[in-house]
């Protein structure tokens, strides 16, 4: 279904991955799209590894999505990333948030951690930023998955303003300011070229 | 009407709100939980969580009988709780149209099994319904009230996590305000002893007669033609996968799959020439279908796990598509308990005990996960107290056995496996963890916490002073933070000559707002002794090169267990908080 686009968000429970999939799906909407967006609750939250999808297009069927079908990886997390490679289509693009957390047998030791995933990343034309750092800059540091929509949304048909409108409403009143900072930033860094695949 | 971006939980609710209903009851289990969530937003319905799907189902059964409208929302699994009300209401019949949203969780998600509700609504007699989006999840919970009353028998409304946690387009439309008739005594309908449940059982199969009529030809089963060659027969969220993967293919998209529309689907069997059934967990409308002797294809699908565009279009020979290299040997990322959880200072205790610990569902059965691995067993909600009495039965566990069971857990079916205990002489330990919360399924409020669904407070139980009244005489209450004091406290206990409680009792870290300072590992102190990486802790780590812990300090709330199992003081409070914040807050 080549008319409908297809946008893969992954990271760890607890990194926003649900609002800023859920900003995506509205700015969506807003254009005129049918669209549908999937997430895990639950168990995985904890922790664990967590995506959510987002499909627009005329007319969307699944929510849920195979390995070789992703046009955007936004992954919140290098090793996240790393996992969700085959996912992405060959034509795809990968945009990566260059934090990493190590998974817990990793950090007590049992399991040792995962190494050359930038370069292996690289090779595979993905774009790096950090979320986090951008965040503290834009005034808030839980504003990095607005980030890295901003990041996102250089690669994604929408209008900027669509974007603003969307995050204005759907973020907490008190950290509008900063979340459009952070987007701005995000979409910033990615701009000019920085970010094409 | 409007066109608005909805969750299947978001749709049923705010389908149920469009239909009336006066009462929306249930207890939280993902992925039903939101339902409920959502339905308490609106006005004129009274929304509220049970302490299990069993009260939440009786609930329902009063309010239908009292005449008004009403939803009862569980997990799957919650249907085996409230299976005892359901079977017989279908016999008894409704008042009020009485819907259950029962949610299934294919792959297990956040399951401990993946039963498939559609056996239920067999066995139960009662009809299902199967909405494949959120747009359809909106209209069949409509629907199913109005077949609800007209058929006289409670419905089902079964999703599964892609239907209740997915986002789709749907059209809204506004609330029908009914009223609710005077009540009527009806004791032949309602008292359902062996004489009237006899003429109600005959009743059933001529409601049941009925509905056969009705779902031949009513508009949640349909037929979309497209070619001949092949006819392909498919409901929930299988329909979306099959027009993807297969978008010229004749479809019939099954919506209401008991009673079984034999005759429907005889009639698309013929027009096509080769027939396959795509459904997801058991092969309940395959059975189905070949029993009317229908030759169906083999495709080879799975009956366990969830499906995929991909997974049907392979199954119909499609070619691969073209993968990117994977990059392999990843480490896993299991879900663990957050920095500051309560419950890891109980399992560091239960571990240096070595106990056998029959554990229970929630949050704390992340205690059997590595590095503590300190539960043995979890069955079911409830569990715990029950097989603690069992293995003390047997006796053979050289070490002591301890039940471990949560707050919202010990007020669903714990009270009842402690009461035996009391009653059968047990000698056991049992600890509650109360974490003043519903923490697994998102923070919902109980009866322990005294928080109701809309958020008002309630009578909090005194699990000490209810305890107490069960019988038990020896009552403890410990700090989950001082994993010393847990431990001493059960060294005792599971000595003693009887049967022991021992209450945990602190909020769970995600409802502590104000974080205190971060720790850090003063290096010169450190003697790698790993006690706090046994922690599990995820703000602690061991570093690769010196093997002396490390805490990162964006991540560390600063619940100070770590410093209460240093054995060497290396622990200490950082000046410096790093300006990133915790990302687990
Ligand atoms: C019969 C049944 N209903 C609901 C669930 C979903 N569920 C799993 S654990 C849980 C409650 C956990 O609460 P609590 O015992 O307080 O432990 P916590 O997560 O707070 O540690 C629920 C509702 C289930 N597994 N089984």
């Amino acid at each position: 279904m080549s008319d409908v686009t297809t946008v893969l968000l992954a990271g760890v429970g607890g990194q926003g991955t649900i609002l800023a999939g859920d900003v995506l799906a509205k700015v969506a909407v807003a254009a005129g799209h049918d669209v549908k967006l999937s997430e895990v609750h639950g168990m995985a939250q904890r922790g664990g590894s967590v995506d959510t999808v987002v499909r627009f297009g005329p007319q969307v069927f699944s929510s849920v999505v195979d390995p070789g079908t992703v046009d955007h990886l936004i992954a919140f997390e290098i090793i996240e990333a790393a996992r969700k490679l085959a996912f992405v289509k060959p034509s795809g693009r990968l945009v990566v948030n260059s934090r990493n957390i190590q998974p817990l047998p990793v950090l007590t030791g049992t399991l040792s951690p995962p190494v050359g995933l930038i370069a292996a990343l690289d090779y595979e034309r993905a774009v790096f930023l950090d979320a986090e750092e951008l965040a503290c800059e834009a005034g808030s540091p839980r504003s990095a998955n607005i980030v890295l929509m901003g990041a996102a949304s250089v690669g994604l048909p929408f209008d900027e303003e669509a974007w603003r409108e969307v995050i204005s409403a759907r973020v907490p009143p008190k950290t509008v300011d900063a979340n459009l900072k952070a987007f701005e930033l995000g979409r910033n860094a990615c701009e000019g070229g920085a970010c094409e695949a | 009407m409007s066109r608005t971006l909805m969750s299947g939980n978001e749709a049923v609710a705010r389908g149920a709100w469009e239909a009336g209903v006066v009462v929306g009851v249930g207890y939280p289990g993902t992925p039903s939980t939101e339902v409920l969530e959502n339905l308490v937003g609106y006005e004129g319905v009274n929304c509220q969580w049970a302490p299990n799907e069993k009260v939440a189902a009786e609930v329902a059964a009063g309010v239908s009988v009292a005449g008004a409208r009403v939803l009862v929302t569980m997990k799957h699994v919650g249907l085996n709780v409230a299976a005892d009300p359901l079977f017989t209401q279908a016999y008894a019949g409704v008042g009020g149209g009485l819907v259950y949203l029962v949610a299934d969780d294919p792959s297990m998600h956040s399951s401990q099994n993946e039963q498939d509700t559609r056996n239920y609504a067999a066995a139960a007699k009662v009809p299902i319904l199967e909405p494949s989006d959120s747009a359809e999840a909106l209209e069949f919970v409509k629907r199913a009230f109005e077949i609800s009353e007209h058929y006289d028998v409670p419905v089902i409304v079964r999703t599964t996590t892609r239907i209740s946690h997915s986002k789709s387009m749907v059209e809204v439309g506004e609330r029908e305000e009914r009223d609710i008739p005077e009540y009527h005594k009806d004791a032949g309908r309602f008292v359902m002893m062996p004489a009237n449940a006899r003429v109600r059982r005959v009743d059933l199969a001529r409601r049941l007669n009925e509905l056969e009529t009705c779902v031949e030809s009513c508009p949640e089963n349909r037929v979309e033609m497209r070619g001949t060659e092949l006819g392909v027969i498919t409901s929930g969220v299988a329909y979306q996968y099959v027009r993807e993967a297969l978008p010229d293919v004749s479809v019939l998209k099954l919506g209401m799959t008991f009673p079984f529309p034999e005759a429907l689907v005889g009639e698309f069997a013929a027009k096509v020439e080769r027939l396959a059934v795509v459904e997801e967990l058991d092969p309940y409308l395959m059975l189905r279908v070949k029993a009317l002797g229908i030759e169906v294809m083999e495709t080879g699908l799975p009956q366990i796990g969830e499906y995929s565009p991909g997974l049907v279009a392979a199954a119909f020979g499609a070619p691969e598509p073209e993968l990117r290299e994977p990059i392999t040997d990843l480490p896993p990322r299991p879900p663990l308990m957050c920095p500051g959880c309560p419950h890891r200072g109980v399992f560091y205790a239960l571990h240096r005990l070595k106990a056998v610990v029959t554990g229970d569902i929630g949050c704390y059965t992340l205690g059997a996960l590595p590095p503590l691995q300190a539960v043995d067993t979890c069955i079911c909600m409830g569990a715990s107290m029950g097989m603690a009495h069992g293995m003390e039965l047997i006796g053979s566990a050289e070490k002591p056995v301890v039940a471990v069971i949560g707050d919202s857990t010990f007020a669903h079916s714990g009270l009842t496996g402690l009461l035996n205990m009391v009653y059968n002489g047990s000698k056991g330990t049992v600890m509650i963890l109360d974490n003043r919360t519903t923490a697994m399924t998102g923070h919902q409020g109980n009866p322990v916490s005294g928080v109701t669904l809309a958020g008002d407070p309630a009578p909090a139980v005194d699990l000490e002073a209810l305890v107490r009244a069960m019988g038990v005489s020896s009552v403890r209450m410990v700090n989950p933070h001082d994993p010393g004091e847990v431990y001493h406290v059960l060294k005792e206990e599971v000595a003693a000559e009887h049967l022991s409680v021992i209450v945990a009792k602190a909020p769970c870290a995600l409802l502590v707002r104000e974080k205190a300072d971060p720790f850090a590992v003063d290096e010169d102190a450190c003697v790698k002794c790993g006690r706090c990486i046994n922690l599990g802790c995820p703000a602690i780590s061991k570093d690769p090169q010196t093997s002396r812990a490390v805490i990162d300090a964006t991540i560390c709330v600063g619940c100070g267990l770590c410093v209460k199992v240093c054995k060497s003081d290396a622990i200490v409070p950082s000046g410096a908080a790093c300006d990133i914040g915790g990302r687990w807050s």
